[in-house]
């Protein structure tokens, strides 16, 4: 089973991101970036069924500038196989990128595509299920357990009410939960390794895939900001305050 | 111009995510026909009727839909879907799984976890854990909003009475998943997303056996219990009782964080609390930041005082009344 991983580069997640002072936008000057935590855990996934001999070839996939080449080295260090760099140097938003996925979808002719649920930089949530709508193949959002049965693959799903379980014919595509495995790290063998190992670099135009962003960002703030409490000394002090100030008692 | 509204219900009622989304509806002030996918979906409909600017309930039934499952559901959406201008749900995981789906589909954005409509086609959006807000410009015939429940009150019925339809169910072509099973964390007390008070506990708590010290405050508070995500993954608590980015959002009256960091991500989930308490040994913890009321000390010595003298003031009130 061939496994299609996709990878977005992005603010690490200990970052305290900051505004720009003129509101159009994030500030990324000297930022440390990361491998989306939640690829990376799609990307441990494929390793770890490759480890089992469910998985044959692990391909990592990622859209944007240049940069994404790093990340992609950093998933190729993790134990993928294979990298491939879609470059463009417009804004990426979830539509575009499913677009240009389908397209390597059908040349690749992978059995699995395992996605993080959300990248955590535009919170979206949406690649995933647009790829699957778009393919026309089963999805299985949020996943925290992901079995590889002789056919099928039967997955369980975090949702609000609980757990759920689905089973779902191949191909299919699968987003990732925090809960599904814990990365490992790479290794300094492994990152040296990863220099050699395959990585495509394709114009996102020769894709023939339109990529214009459908929503413009006219402005971007930060939130208020809560103002600063106190500190109370005793359980008798703060129920005082909870009930003299704040009144929730 | 009409408004599409996916209602997310339990057969009996709307989820109040679903309630909150259709507060956001109302705001556009257009007819609202709102969709309800299940196998039986009388009772629901009937309260579904009775809301402002509700002008249609549609239902959708079919052995098939009694679990949600998103390939099964999509193409009856994509029928419906051309005749509305907007179409909407909560940002629950049912409206994160579904919605996307009809956007590819259409061809149109999708604007998630939406907690301002400043125009048409304007809206206000968090990103990066919610420490910033986007403004964001749809430049799209129809849009798709996810809406973030926590900002937006709960809409109450009236007495209109929409006119309830059945809509027919379009089956899927192609592969699609099956639902197995459902394992549902029961919990007597209030729901998280819409409790008025949640208390909330981290790995301080060390065990799931000494995690049950926080029901003990639940219990007498009325309140519903959150966790971190490392009491989660410690298997302290169910997987939805998270709170955070990548979990619930929860803005209730009083939120009390005990044996919690307050991690960016743990804080993108409560901090539009209006009342925060926490307690923390340490007193640098970043918790403390966004708390109203800090108390640092250790939570096997403060809890119980905290629980016992609770108790106390909420019989004493009892009584006065
Ligand atoms: C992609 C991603 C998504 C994430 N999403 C979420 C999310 O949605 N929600 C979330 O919560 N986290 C999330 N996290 C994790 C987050 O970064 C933190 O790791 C997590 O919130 C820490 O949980 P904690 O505060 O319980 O644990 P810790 O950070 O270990 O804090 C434990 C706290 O307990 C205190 N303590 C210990 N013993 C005692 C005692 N006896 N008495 C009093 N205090 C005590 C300590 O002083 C400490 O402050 C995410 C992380 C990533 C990378």
């Amino acid at each position: 089973m061939k496994v299609l991983v996709t990878i977005k580069r992005v603010i690490d997640y200990s970052v305290k991101v900051r505004v720009k002072r003129d509101g159009s936008g994030i500030d990324f000057s000297g930022v440390k970036m990361s491998l989306n935590p939640f690829d990376e855990i799609a990307v441990e996934e494929a390793i770890r069924q490759k480890e089992k001999g469910k998985a044959s070839e692990i391909v990592v996939v990622s859209i944007g500038e240049k940069d994404c080449q790093e990340t992609l080295r950093a998933a190729l260090a993790l134990g993928a196989d294979r990298a491939i760099h879609v470059k463009t140097s417009l804004e990426t938003q979830p539509l575009g990128v499913a677009k240009v996925l389908k397209v390597l979808v059908e040349r690749e002719k992978p059995e699995l595509v395992i996605l993080g649920k959300q990248a955590i930089d535009d919170d979206c949530n949406q690649t995933g299920q647009m790829l699957s709508a778009l393919l026309n193949w089963p999805q299985g959002t949020f996943v925290s357990k992901l079995e590889v049965m002789k056919d099928k693959i039967r997955v369980v799903r975090e949702v609000d009410g609980g757990l759920e379980t689905l089973d779902m014919p191949l191909p299919a595509i699968v987003t990732t939960d925090l809960r599904l495995n814990e990365p490992r790290y790479a290794t300094l063998p492994n990152i040296m390794k990863a220099k050699q190992k395959p990585l495509e670099e394709i114009s996102a135009i020769s894709l023939n895939v339109d990529l214009t962003p459908h929503l413009k960002t006219l402005h971007v703030k930060e939130p208020p900001k809560r103002k600063a409490g106190v500190k109370v000394k005793t359980v008798d002090e703060l129920l005082d305050k909870l009930q003299k100030e704040a009144k929730v008692f | 111009m009409a408004l599409l509204l996916i209602a997310e219900h339990t057969q009996n009622t709307l989820t109040p995510g679903t309630l909150a989304t259709l507060t956001a509806a109302q705001s556009f002030s257009m007819p609202i026909h709102m969709v309800l996918f299940g196998k039986d979906c009388q009772k629901v409909a009937e309260k579904a009727r009775s809301f402002k600017n509700v002008k249609k309930v549609l239902k959708v039934e079919n052995p098939l839909l009694e679990h949600m499952v998103a390939e099964v559901a999509t193409p009856t959406l994509m029928e419906l879907a051309k005749d509305y201008d907007y179409i909407l749900a909560s940002s629950s995981t049912y409206g994160k799984n579904l919605l996307p789906r009809l956007a590819a589909l259409l061809n149109v954005a999708q604007i998630s976890d939406v907690v301002e409509i400043q125009g048409k086609d304007i809206f206000l959006r968090p990103i990066y854990a919610g420490n910033a807000l986007a403004m964001v410009k749809s430049e799209d015939a129809i849009k798709i909003l996810t809406i973030r429940a926590t900002a937006f009150e709960k809409a109450l019925p009236d007495l209109s009475k929409a006119a309830i339809e059945t809509y027919a169910f379009k089956p899927p072509m192609g592969a699609v998943s099956t639902f197995v099973k459902m394992e549902e964390s029961r919990s007597e007390r209030p729901e998280l997303t819409a409790a008025s008070t949640v208390v909330s506990g981290g790995r301080g708590f060390q065990s799931k056996e000494k995690f049950a010290l926080l029901e003990e405050l639940a219990d007498v508070l009325g309140a519903a219990i959150g966790a971190s995500r490392a009491a989660v993954d410690a298997g302290f608590v169910p997987n939805d009782f998270q709170v955070g980015q990548t979990g619930k959002i929860v803005a209730p009256d009083l939120y009390i964080a005990i044996g919690i960091s307050g991690a960016i991500q743990h804080l993108a989930g409560m901090k539009d609390s209006k009342v925060i308490v926490a307690i923390n040994k340490d007193p640098e913890a970043p918790i403390f930041q966004v708390a109203d009321y800090g108390l640092v000390g250790d939570l096997f010595v403060l809890l119980p005082e905290l629980i016992t003298k609770a108790k106390e003031i909420l019989r004493r009130n009892k009584e006065k009344q």
